[in-house]
């Protein structure tokens, strides 16, 4: 058994590895080496074993009946939201809006916030480096109202904050921008970005989808307008998610879709919506992912996000290192300030010919344009090979992928 | 004697000669070879509509209908698939609409290619398939407005 106190110094990460049943797995006969991180998290045990507990013992639909299960289910329902409003330090309950995951969550506010309060001739900011769920339903709004859409620029995966100011006007009425971005890892200045557009007059959405897993949050000290993440890139179930929203403006906004839980009372003529946070949870929720995303968010906690995020950094500059060293090898974006997200490209040779011949292999990356293609034109490229690290993730498991690639080369090339 | 192998004979031969191989590194190494050798296409034909959709990679396929024999050319700018489709062409290349609107195409399952392939890289190899029978159908369609 593991012993305790091996987990306080550093990070054991051994110990870690063996509470991810996925691991264990072999694929295409060798042991799984799971670079894919950034896309989704394994899940730990007591994640698998909480989703088990709650269809075993509780499931119940919330907020209705009073019968005991409804009312324990709900408990464990509201539970999670308290865990979720502390994991990012919102300052009420009510600010925490449970979503599918951060896509639903920019949508939401595109919808409700957006077809209120954008007109014609506003402007939407948003950077290069985005995700398309960050771009998509700004196009979807900018188009229905008439207004513009513009984008940071960024060099070598740092924004251009200078071109950010340029931006900035009395027409600019949101900033909407990747904390970290999926395909290049780079930890955006958001600090600054929020500051200036606020003087500006604009809000800020901050898309923490793959923030949330390794930095420590405060979106009362970022002092950002609204900001989302999902669950299933925090060791968590799949298809939950959070949205926070400072509470003024969630009161102020629409609700997003009509239907169960998020009224206070419907007759034909009219309809009085739901307090927060009901009146954007309409239908039944996913009440069971939503259960367990606590379990989740506490056992990162647990483990400690700063421990983590050392073990990370370390393997992703032992990974980059390697990297530089075989050649053809150029790595995208060399912003100082990254996560644990390693893209690049190889002289000659197609990504997904290194993805399939690495999945040959056991080694799970990720190739193609990680849905940023705006920031791919950027650079001239179809795509990148992209290896994501996480807390159970070795300098070993490193060394296979480089070994890994060495042999590709020598197949392709 | 002309030598016009039925698809099923091409089909049998590739499976017997994937049969060689013990590892997948192997029928990889066998398949890039293929890919390396697929006569290049010319530029002239990278069109956008000569585009395969549903394909991580780029893919371009065009044919040609001769003497009641289709060829098809192709290129990518991914190896592995372009070994992929230059298998197919070996297998579908000089033989008539009838004949590649029927092929079966077992092979490609038998050779472990569905179940070892991911699956959208399985559906880019079926949507090369797909395409060349309705460049097929095409000219079988063609053929019946002319001569019927």
């Amino acid at each position: 058994m593991i012993e305790s106190n091996t987990i306080t110094k550093g990070l054991d990460v051994q110990a870690i590895r063996q509470q991810f049943p996925a691991l264990n797995r072999q694929v295409k006969g060798q042991p799984l080496v799971y670079f894919d991180n950034a896309a989704t998290t394994q899940k730990p045990q007591v994640v698998i074993d909480a989703l088990v507990d709650y269809y075993t013992n509780y499931n119940a639909n919330v907020h209705r009946g009073i019968h005991t299960l409804a009312e324990e289910a709900t408990a464990l329902f509201e539970a999670s939201r308290n865990a979720a409003r502390q994991f990012i330090n919102a300052s009420s309950r009510e600010e925490i809006i449970f979503t599918r995951g951060t896509t639903e969550g920019i949508n939401l506010v595109a919808y409700t916030w957006g077809r209120k309060n954008i007109k014609a001739g506003d402007e939407i900011i948003i950077t290069e480096m985005e995700h398309h769920s960050n771009i998509v339903p700004w196009q979807i709004l900018c188009e229905e109202k008439g207004a513009v859409l513009k984008m940071i620029p960024q060099r070598d995966g740092v924004l251009l904050l200078d071109e950010y100011k340029k931006l900035l006007s009395s027409k600019t009425k949101l900033v909407s921008v990747v904390h970290v971005s999926n395909a290049l890892g780079t930890v955006n200045p958001v600090e600054d970005i929020i500051t200036l557009a606020h003087q500006a007059g604009a809000l800020v959405l901050v898309d923490g989808a793959q923030s949330t897993v390794h930095l420590d949050i405060d979106v009362q000290a970022l002092d950002c307008d609204f900001f989302a993440f999902s669950s299933h890139k925090v060791y968590g179930p799949t298809g939950i998610g959070v949205l926070y929203g400072k509470k003024h403006l969630l009161e102020a906004m629409p609700p997003f879709q009509g239907g169960g839980e998020m009224i206070k009372e419907v007759t034909l003529e009219k309809t009085t919506y739901a307090d927060l946070p009901y009146k954007f949870e309409a239908g039944t929720p996913n009440i069971g992912d939503a259960a367990v995303l606590k379990t989740a968010l506490e056992f990162v906690t647990k483990i400690g996000k700063e421990k983590v995020r050392h073990h990370e950094n370390e393997l992703l500059a032992y990974a980059t290192g390697l990297l530089k060293q075989i050649p053809g090898v150029t790595i995208i974006g060399n912003a100082p300030n990254k996560v644990s997200v390693v893209s690049f490209v190889i002289d000659k040779v197609h990504p997904q010919d290194i993805g399939i011949l690495l999945d040959n292999r056991g080694i799970a990356v990720r190739t193609g344009h990680h849905c940023a293609q705006p920031l791919m034109v950027c650079y001239g490229i179809p795509g990148t090979i992209r290896a994501s690290f996480a807390m159970y993730n070795t300098k070993e498991e490193v060394d296979k992928l480089i070994v890994g690639l060495e042999k590709a080369l020598k197949m392709l090339l | 004697m002309s030598e016009h192998k039925s698809i099923q004979a091409i089909e049998d031969e590739l499976v017997e000669e994937f049969s060689l191989f013990d590892s997948w590194d192997d029928k990889y190494e066998y398949i890039i070879d293929m890919g390396k050798k697929l006569a290049p296409l010319e530029n002239e034909h990278k069109l956008d509509e000569n585009k395969v959709r549903g394909c991580q990679s780029t893919v371009w396929l065009v044919s040609e209908y001769n003497d009641g024999l289709i060829r098809f050319k192709a290129d990518s700018d991914a190896i592995i698939t372009k070994g992929l489709v230059s298998m197919l062409i070996r297998v579908l290349s000089n033989h008539t609409p009838d004949e590649i609107i029927d092929a079966d195409l077992g092979f490609i399952q038998k050779i472990g290619m569905t179940t070892h392939l991911a699956q959208t890289r399985a559906n880019g190899l079926l949507s090369m398939v797909k395409q060349m029978k309705n460049f097929a159908l095409a000219y079988k369609i063609k053929n019946s407005m002319t001569h019927g």
